[in-house]
């Protein structure tokens, strides 16, 4: 599903030129649910960056769904973001001006797909948030935004979901149902990659990636035991930030 | 398609979220272009007035008048060079000419029974009506007879019938002027108010009769000559120059002791110097709807500023850099065209009352309609371009950071 090979990204900053990955190479295959962890500064946000489309590799490869995309720029980019990729952010970002089913409806709105509106309900549905599609951003609470972001990425039946820190804005509790609504997509078969600094909701997925001065660190899979003995000690202490 | 209707829809709205930002950018262009259709329609109205006057007074007319030259203030009765004889030979030997009527008169007392007024007594042939273009109201005009036997017949101007008669029959009756008793034969339509001078103050008699009979004069205060058309003005003038020239022993090089002035050539520097006051007037509301537009521009940048989020989200699910720019133009396009539809009717509105308050004549032309809107919508998506551009062109990584 995703391929990286040799993945470097260089910033000039004042003359000086800064290697924020400095050839980084990894693979997720079809329905993996991958966590990546890294210090900051040490470019796990330009790897998202990348991963995202939202920029472009100086040099390396980078086959999204058995396309190259690592050459394209601008609207190109653009359309592969629409089409390939989901986001989700820790912030939200959602219009403030607009629904919740318009928020929703938004990839598909650049898309020029024609049953917009009953597609959108139709992941509002999935995310639980049916009854509030007329509902504005800030008539919701926190947890929900997020699940008009999660529907928002899922809309478009993405080749993959990118979580950035999904949970950082939000209460233990609620951010535990986000991370439940996670483990629903990923059963049903989504790929996700979450970007996340905090190794307890690292430990929700199935394969920790790390990222130590713009190399891949460590990558392996999540213990079965470990999963579940960390699942049931976040579940005891609800409410709890 | 769909997509742009859509992104339209996009844009409306967020025009609507803002409705005090919004109407107070439009209100520029209102102004502008309200201010422009004013102008012109001012501008309009003042060249329509001025035609009108000058070719109330007959078309296609040269008047001769005794005197030196425009420049010259020696005119009018005092200089007396002009005789019937002159207008006799104009008609018989210039080419292209269609009839001249001349004028001799002074000022007198008109008295009807106890009512009395002070007017311009006029003496001329039956050609006058034509050329100096005076319809009938009722009765008749004077005719070749009487001119040939001197009779004592007047055809009342509009303003003394109202003062003499106040509305009564007025043919029929008689009138005395110097004393002397006029049959009033009939009465002329009023030509109307133009300027500081009322055409309908007179008391039209035989040209005969008003020389020799009324003042004992021997001079024409003025030869109003219609020549055929338009184009044979010129050359008719040169004609009536020469023959006048020869008539009159000019030596060769002096000053004739004459003038001729073209009604087409008066009606020319009159209808420049409308222009010109247009062109300024449009100038000074072109610059305030220069005004309106950097108004929208400025709007627009402030508000691609802080909708830089928004982009940013935009493009992160897949906006293309046009979808961005079409959104942004239309925002800017609906104001200026919204702006400038709302500026037609202010303006409408506006050379409607100035015309009302009488000091001003205004004519709204189509044209200027269609000018001031098309400069509206064309400064709309002028200066709404580089901000949509700006807006399209964001990083959106960039943009999503922006707080």
């Amino acid at each position: 599903m995703i391929r990286l090979t040799d993945i470097t990204k260089e910033y000039h900053m004042g003359g000086e030129v800064v290697r924020a990955l400095a050839g980084l190479s990894f693979h997720v295959g079809e329905g993996d649910y991958v966590a990546i962890m890294g210090p900051s500064g040490s470019g796990k946000s330009t790897l998202m960056n990348i991963l995202g489309c939202l920029d472009k590799p100086t040099s390396g490869r980078y086959e999204l769904a058995g396309e190259d995309v690592s050459k394209l720029a601008g609207d190109d980019l653009a359309d592969v973001r629409n089409r390939r990729i989901g986001f989700v952010f820790q912030s939200f970002n959602l219009l403030s001006m607009s629904s919740a089913a318009e928020n929703v409806a938004l990839p598909l709105l650049y898309a020029g797909a024609r049953n917009a509106r009953a597609r959108a309900m139709e992941a509002l549905d999935r995310v639980g948030l049916a009854g509030r599609s007329g509902h504005r951003p800030n008539e919701m609470s926190g947890g929900q935004r997020q699940r008009v972001a999660i529907a928002r990425a899922l809309v478009t039946a993405p080749a993959i979901i990118l979580a950035d820190e999904p949970t950082g804005n939000l209460d233990t509790k609620t951010g535990i149902e986000i991370l439940g609504l996670f483990e629903e997509l990923h059963k049903e078969g989504s790929t996700i990659m979450m970007v996340t600094h905090e190794p307890e909701v690292a430990e929700y997925t199935e394969r920790i990636v790390t990222v130590r001065d713009g190399l891949l660190g460590s990558d392996e899979p999540v213990g079965k035991r470990r999963r579940s003995g960390l699942h049931a000690a976040i579940s005891d202490e609800p409410g709890d930030p | 398609m769909r997509l742009l209707f859509q992104l339209s829809g996009v844009a409306l709205r967020s025009l609507w979220a803002n409705k005090m930002r919004s109407s107070l950018t439009m209100l520029g262009v209102i102004i502008g272009v309200g201010a422009v259709i004013v102008m012109l329609g001012i501008g309009e109205g003042a060249k329509r007035q001025v035609s009108k006057r000058i070719t109330s007074m007959g078309t296609n007319l040269l008047v001769v008048r005794p005197g030196f030259g425009r420049r010259s203030h020696v005119r009018g009765a005092s200089v007396k060079t002009l005789v019937l004889k002159d207008a006799e030979a104009i008609k018989s030997q210039v080419p292209n000419i269609e009839a001249v009527a001349p004028e001799a008169g002074k000022n007198a007392q008109v008295k009807y029974f106890a009512k009395n007024t002070n007017t311009t007594i006029l003496g001329t042939t039956e050609a006058y009506l034509s050329v100096n273009n005076f319809t009938l109201d009722e009765g008749r005009f004077i005719e070749p007879e009487d001119v040939q036997r001197r009779t004592k017949v007047a055809v009342i101007g509009a303003t003394p019938a109202k003062e003499l008669f106040e509305g009564g029959a007025a043919v029929g009756e008689r009138i005395k002027v110097k004393g002397v008793n006029f049959e009033v034969i009939g009465v002329l339509k009023a030509k109307g108010q133009s300027g500081y001078r009322d055409p309908d103050a007179i008391v039209v008699v035989p040209v005969t009769t008003a020389m020799y009979r009324l003042f004992g004069i021997k001079n024409l205060r003025a030869i109003n000559v219609q020549v055929a058309n338009q184009k044979a003005m010129s050359n008719a003038q040169a004609d009536i120059e020469d023959l006048l020239i020869r008539r009159h022993r000019i030596p060769e090089g002096a000053q004739p002791d004459f003038n001729i002035r073209n009604q087409a050539e008066i009606l020319k520097t009159m209808n420049q110097v409308t222009e010109t006051f247009t062109t300024l007037l449009a100038a000074v509301a072109f610059v305030s709807m220069l005004v309106g537009g950097i108004g929208i521009m400025n709007i627009m940048l402030v508000s691609v500023t802080e909708r830089t989020r928004e982009i940013g989200i935009r493009k992160a699910v897949g906006a293309r850099q046009r979808h961005i720019l079409f959104q942004f133009l239309v925002e800017a396009v609906v104001l200026s065209v919204l702006g400038g539809l709302l500026g037609i009717a202010a303006g409408l509105f506006a050379a409607h009352m100035v015309g009302k308050s009488g000091s001003w004549t205004t004519a709204v032309r189509t044209d200027s309609i269609v000018f001031a809107f098309s400069i509206a919508a064309g400064t709309g998506v002028f200066f709404g371009l580089y901000p949509a551009y700006k807006a399209s062109r964001l990083d959106p990584i960039e943009a999503l950071r922006y707080e």
